[in-house]
């Protein structure tokens, strides 16, 4: 697939961005060119190379009681809600 | 007596303990410099108040004999670590109003060690830059300039306020965070000490993403000592954060023995490229290098072939884990909201008009890897360059003990300097810091020259094994003992 408006325009959708028309061209360039130089990396060869997700990997993933540790402080957590209501974060009416 | 805010953290700590002066005397110091250095922008929210009632607290606990390992030292934190009551916005009008209600382990821990905050420092939005030009609250000025020019240069990025600020004297100590050079390349760019340390050494809780597999607290100083003092106070197993390892911290100063005689220290073949290394920072490299032999180290080439290929890994990694991590920023739980006729409207435009254009950049390339089509040739495959990149280190340790490297190809440039306008070669100044960044190994950028041609101070690198920070602080002290380089802060408009 090559990078053109309409797949900015996708992208920008997807990131829930909004790239003004006269910058489309910009961005088709810019993210272009990175596809473009990240290319070379399919010079490496990888076969039967795993990816890494992680350097961590070998660490075995710790548990914890499973117990509820939010610090029992909702009134501070919504204090940084531009809007709440009642004990809950206030979003645009989505139903109608 | 030295003027208070020219003394290192540990001749502060010897000088509190001494009864020489108080906490609340060492703040005040730093609090009047902070306004005498305005210009810098190193701070973006301040905290005088706080700091003094908790340098008040300090002597108090002194008084009791109940100091802690850093009681009373004046600290600068990087705006990207949540801080309880505090304002933090890792430098983004998306998080400028946010008070965190909690407090990150990394300050938490310094917090009961003792130091006392000073306020919270400038770095590129969300860590994302090299020069600390994407900052909502604007530019970091250099404290240093280049030989016979005045002009603006820039303290390197991300974390360009800590770095300033330790330089200048506007704080003892501050922290950095490192993703893919964001300690080290500041460190060298304002002639201090910068140390990222392994990958789960320090606890990533309460530090604002930018990329979860690579992101890593570290330190800024102006000595080695400092550096090692600060960051077994910051280190630590923490179960809050899964990557967090649960190994033992050492006591980092123990290995401060001045003495090199047979460490093996390997030169990577592929940091010395025809173009784009600076000449001066070449010298410094090789001047080092012989300087260490002489001290009874053994200087072995050795090769790490991938290693052009590690920023394309690192471009493609980085923004794919900022793309995902960054989606929390919907305008609905914290920070900035622009309203909209329906919810999906509502998050377009908060994040159009909350997010800087670096940002915006590094999601939609992010979000274009991780597209299907792309995902399998572009981030799977950088995920496997990665694997390989991380091989090659290994093998590389079994024949050397820490690697010696510049810790830029430059140094600092100015504000306005035509590399600054292209994202791509701004890119090319994390060359090489990254790929220690990607094999998730310590590293230390530690002031080891000057530029003959502009008399900016050079950072060389030491990179050691996971977990091994011990040998990369020795090697590190060793260096700066021998560079003859100051460890007094360069204070703007003089003393």
């Amino acid at each position: 697939m090559s990078i053109d408006k309409d797949a900015v325009k996708r992208l920008a959708n997807l990131s829930r961005l909004r790239i003004p028309e006269e910058n489309l061209d910009e961005m088709v360039g810019e993210i272009t060119k990175i596809i473009g130089w990240v290319e070379q990396l399919q010079d490496v060869n990888t076969d039967g190379v795993a990816p890494m997700n992680s350097v961590v990997e070998d660490m075995k993933l710790p548990e914890r009681e499973d117990v509820i540790t939010d610090g029992n402080i909702r009134d501070q957590v919504l204090a940084n809600a531009p809007e709440q209501m009642d004990g809950y974060f206030l979003v645009p009416k989505v139903v109608e | 007596m030295t003027d208070l805010v020219e003394l290192t953290v540990a001749e502060a700590l010897d000088g509190l303990a001494k009864k020489e002066f108080s906490a609340v005397e060492l703040t005040e110091a730093h609090i009047k410099e902070m306004d005498r250095a305005r210009e810098l922008n190193a701070y973006v929210t301040e905290t005088p108040e706080l700091a003094l009632e908790r340098a008040k607290a300090s002597d108090e606990r002194r008084a009791k004999g109940t100091a802690g390992k850093m009681d009373g030292i004046p600290v600068g934190m990087k705006d990207l670590y949540c801080t309880k009551g505090v304002r933090t916005t890792a430098c983004s009008h998306i998080l400028d109003n946010f008070v965190p209600p909690y407090e990150s382990t990394v300050s938490q821990k310094l917090e009961d060690a003792g130091t006392v905050m000073l306020g919270k420092t400038n770095m590129d939005e969300f860590a994302m830059g090299t020069a600390n030009l994407t900052s909502y609250f604007g530019p970091v000025r250099n404290p240093y300039k280049r030989k016979g020019d005045d002009s603006f240069l820039v303290p390197g990025g991300s974390s360009g306020g800590s770095a300033a600020a330790v330089a200048s004297g506007l704080c003892m100590a501050a922290t950095g965070s490192d993703t893919g050079g964001s300690i080290r390349t500041p460190a060298s760019f304002c002639g201090i000490v910068g140390c990222k340390p392994t990958y789960g050494r320090c606890s990533r809780w309460g530090m604002i993403a930018f990329a979860s597999s690579l992101d890593q607290a570290g330190t800024m100083t102006r000595t080695v000592r400092d550096t090692a003092i600060m960051l077994e106070a910051m280190a630590g197993f923490d179960p809050k954060d899964s990557t967090c390892a649960n190994v033992p911290v050492p006591c980092y100063e123990k290995a401060l023995t001045g003495d090199v005689k047979g460490l093996r220290i390997g030169i990577p073949r592929e940091y010395n490229p025809d173009k784009g290394l600076h000449s001066d920072v070449r010298h410094v490299w090789e001047a080092t290098a012989e300087k260490l032999k002489a001290a009874g180290a053994e200087i072995v080439e050795i090769s790490l072939p991938s290693t052009m290929y590690a920023l394309p890994t690192y471009y493609l990694i980085a923004p794919a884990e900022a793309s995902s991590n960054l989606a929390r920023y919907d305008g609905v739980r914290f920070g900035l909201r622009v309203d909209g006729n329906s919810l999906d409207e509502m998050y377009v435009n908060t994040r159009t008009e909350g997010f800087g254009k670096e940002v915006k950049r590094r999601i939609m390339i992010g979000t274009c890897i991780l597209l299907e089509g792309y995902y399998e040739t572009c981030y799977l495959k950088a995920q496997k360059v990665r694997r390989l990149l991380c091989r090659e280190f290994e093998e590389a340790y079994k024949k050397v003990d820490v690697i010696l490297a510049p810790a830029a190809p430059e140094t600092a440039f100015g504000k306005d300097d035509d590399s600054t306008k292209d994202p791509l070669v701004m890119q090319l100044y994390d060359v090489f810091t990254v790929p220690s960044s990607l094999a998730g190994l310590p590293a230390v950028s530690v002031p080891a020259g000057t530029s003959d041609e502009n008399g900016l101070p050079i950072g060389l690198q030491v990179i050691g094994r996971p977990f091994d920070e011990e040998t990369i602080l020795r090697t590190a002290g060793v260096i700066e003992s021998m560079s003859g380089m100051s460890v007094r802060p360069l204070r703007v408009g003089g003393k």
